[in-house]
């Protein structure tokens, strides 16, 4: 572990969550470093909006222990709600408020000091750009406007850890880089932040990630260790008919997954396939396909997929 | 009870009302609409009703009395009929609403101080039950002096008698503007909270609220607290209308009036969270208060006579809020009785105010399962 000589500020160990027959988090451990950015990576379903509920209380387990910040969580959830901020995946503000409304009445609730009340909204609508929208209401806000406001209502307390439950999933490119500066701002000055995503690109900004698949921690990481674990694994197939080629690919032993990026078809092999290249080889000739078969880096879609597929393939653990 | 965060949610609730223009105009326009609906459907300055006169005694004195009645104006003549059975017939078909009779022997009834005429009434029509009262008002010995009798000072009540048909239990048009605060109140206030919580659960507030250092009891009360204040708008509303277009009177304290009127909007309000608690969805919760509303208009003595329901209905009826109330209501504005006099009342209202205001916070759970 990197990270080794930092305070935890998360630990859960044999998290479990079952609606009825469900099993929506299946035995999961978790150690979140203090002061940084962790994400949880993982499709939709996969237990990242019903763990991140039980870490700050919002859910009862139904079986595993939690300590949040010190805090055995859902016993002391009270104790733990005025040091935590929590941005859910659907908007939660209120629509029919202003920015400024929604603002005083978080600083009120959160029990920011009277005093200190007004220098806070002014400093926040200052930092996320709401200068000229204070009157405005939120629910006529652009999505990204939303997210920043959400954003700016949960940590109106300063709380020591953050939960951002799929916070960009409905934002555009450049509103999420603006949003992942604030997140960075954030963990400089001290704050803990987890959140999840399902996105590759905002996993990868995350100092540590965790890959969640149908309830189960799959792989944790940082971005770097897990990717590096795939090392040689990963190839770039050219070739001028993607689709048919796809489909010779398919079935050869030691594909992990195949999928088209572009004119290219991006290739994961199991570990230990040695001479899997030879059979892709093999497989495209046979099927009359001119191709090129190129070694390529891995990213932390490979992870995933890596990941996921560890219970229906041939490979091995990936982390 | 953290007092700041209290009057946040109040304040928050207060701010969201002015913006939702649908529920601000129920507010004011629910009182009105009804008030003026109902108010003018009972009115009790009933005039021309359509009447049958049978006269057969025919005499200088039964002609006398029967052109007084037609002079009060309350009754216009549009038949005459030789026996009373023509005029019952009458009645029946909806010819005439009120039928007078002045039976052969008027003259020796008259003299004997026995009832001199009868008048009878369309009773499936309550207001003209309150009309036709006014007729046995009519004096019988001033039309034509009396020589042989000097009963000249007789009291007219009881020589005239009124017989109602169809619905023999007279009930006065007055008692319904005071009822018609509490059915106002019981309609709006139980609606303004039972779609509160669950309103804030569908849009994904909740999930934010739950998440704060918030109580369910700060919750609770913040949410209760600004729709008291509307209450009491609508309250006044009603009983300026009640008195300038109906002239209902208010007998007793003013003050009696706004605490029984607070009482059944703490109530309400406090039933409306307790729904809103239990509903899945804010069309769940508007069935559910259907469930409330249904039986208050009907048992609680609003529109049928209390004293004739069956016992079970009766126990049941006396768990609504709005039975209480209409009993104190009546009692303050119509008899002038005083709160004190009626305490039972009084306290059946604040215990249901406490009970489903318990329930309602030890119901909310900060949990999402």
């Amino acid at each position: 572990m990197t990270t080794g000589a930092d305070a935890i500020a998360i630990r859960a160990r044999g998290l479990t969550r079952r609606f009825g027959k469900l099993v929506a988090v299946d035995h999961v451990d978790l150690e979140v470093p203090a002061k940084r950015v962790y994400g949880f990576l993982g499709p939709n379903g996969s237990g990242k909006s019903t763990t991140i509920r039980m870490l700050c209380g919002l859910l009862t387990p139904s079986a595993g222990e939690i300590e949040v910040l010190g805090l055995r969580i859902p016993a002391q959830a009270d104790e733990l709600r005025p040091h935590i901020g929590y941005m859910t995946q659907k908007f939660s503000l209120f629509e029919d408020l202003s920015v400024c409304e929604n603002l005083e009445f978080l600083a009120a609730i959160q029990g920011v000091p009277k005093a200190k009340t007004k220098a806070r909204i002014d400093a926040l609508i200052g930092q996320y750009h709401f200068g000229d929208r204070q009157k405005q209401l939120a629910g006529t806000l652009s999505g990204g406007q939303k997210q920043r406001l959400a954003l700016a209502c949960a940590v109106i307390h300063e709380p020591e850890l953050l939960f951002l439950d799929e916070p960009t999933s409905a934002v555009d490119p450049e509103s999420r880089r603006d949003f992942w500066e604030k997140l960075f701002e954030l963990a400089d000055a001290g704050t803990t932040l987890l959140v999840s995503t399902h996105l590759m690109d905002e996993a990868e900004r995350c100092h540590r990630l965790a890959i969640l698949d149908r309830g189960a921690l799959v792989a944790d990481g940082t971005p770097h260790e897990l990717t590096a674990q795939l090392e040689g694994r990963t190839f770039i197939v050219e070739t001028a008919d993607p689709r048919r080629a796809q489909r010779a690919l398919d079935g050869v032993p030691g594909v992990l997954g195949v999928a088209q990026v572009g004119n290219t078809l991006r290739v994961l092999t199991a570990a230990g396939a040695g001479d899997v290249t030879q059979r892709m080889g093999q497989a495209l000739a046979a099927a009359a396909q001119k191709a090129e078969v190129a070694p390529a880096p891995p990213n932390l879609e490979d992870v995933f997929v890596a990941a996921t597929r560890k219970g229906d393939g041939d490979g091995e653990r990936a982390a | 009870m953290n007092w700041r965060r209290l009057w946040a949610i109040v304040v928050k609730e207060l701010r969201q009302l002015r913006r939702d223009r649908i529920t601000l105009a129920m507010v004011v326009g629910i009182p009105v609409f009804q008030l003026v609906l109902f108010g003018y459907a009972i009115n009790t300055n009933l005039r021309g009703l359509d009447v049958g006169i049978v006269d057969q005694a025919n005499t200088a004195g039964s002609r006398a009395l029967v052109l007084d009645m037609l002079a009060t104006g309350v009754v216009a003549p549009v038949a005459r009929a030789d026996t009373p059975q023509e005029l019952m017939a009458m009645i029946r078909r909806g010819r005439i609403s009120i039928g007078i009779v002045v039976p052969p022997d008027f003259e020796r009834r008259r003299i004997d101080g026995r009832a001199v005429a009868q008048v009878l009434v369309d009773g499936s029509d309550t207001a003209v039950q309150g009309a036709a009262a006014q007729l046995m008002q009519v004096p019988i010995d001033s039309a034509v002096p009396d020589t042989r009798a000097p009963l000249t000072s007789t009291p007219a009540s009881g020589r005239i008698s009124v017989v109602g048909f169809y619905n023999p239990q007279r009930r006065s048009a007055v008692n319904i503007v005071p009822g018609l605060i509490g059915v106002i109140l019981t309609m709006t206030m139980v609606l303004f909270t039972a779609i509160a919580i669950v309103r804030e659960r569908e849009r994904g507030n909740m999930e934010l609220l739950i998440a704060t250092p918030l109580t369910s009891a700060e919750l609770m009360v913040g949410k209760v607290l600004p729709y008291v204040a509307i209450g009491l708008v609508q309250t006044s509303v009603i009983l300026a209308l009640g008195t300038w277009l109906f002239e209902v009177p208010i007998r007793g304290s003013v003050l009696d009036v706004y605490l029984a009127s607070g009482l059944l909007i703490l109530a309400n309000l406090a039933l409306g969270l307790l729904i809103s608690t239990r509903a899945q969805s804010q069309f769940q919760a508007m069935q559910m208060t259907f469930f409330v509303f249904l039986p208050s208009i009907l048992l609680s003595g609003f529109m049928f006579p209390f004293a004739g329901m069956p016992k079970l209905v009766q126990w049941l009826a006396e768990v609504l809020p709005l039975t209480h109330f209409l009993r104190l209501i009546r009692g303050v504005m119509l008899r002038g009785a005083g709160l004190g006099e009626m305490w039972g009342d009084v306290l059946a209202l604040a215990a249901f105010v406490l009970v489903m205001m318990a329930l309602a916070i030890l119901r909310f759970r900060k949990r999402l399962d």
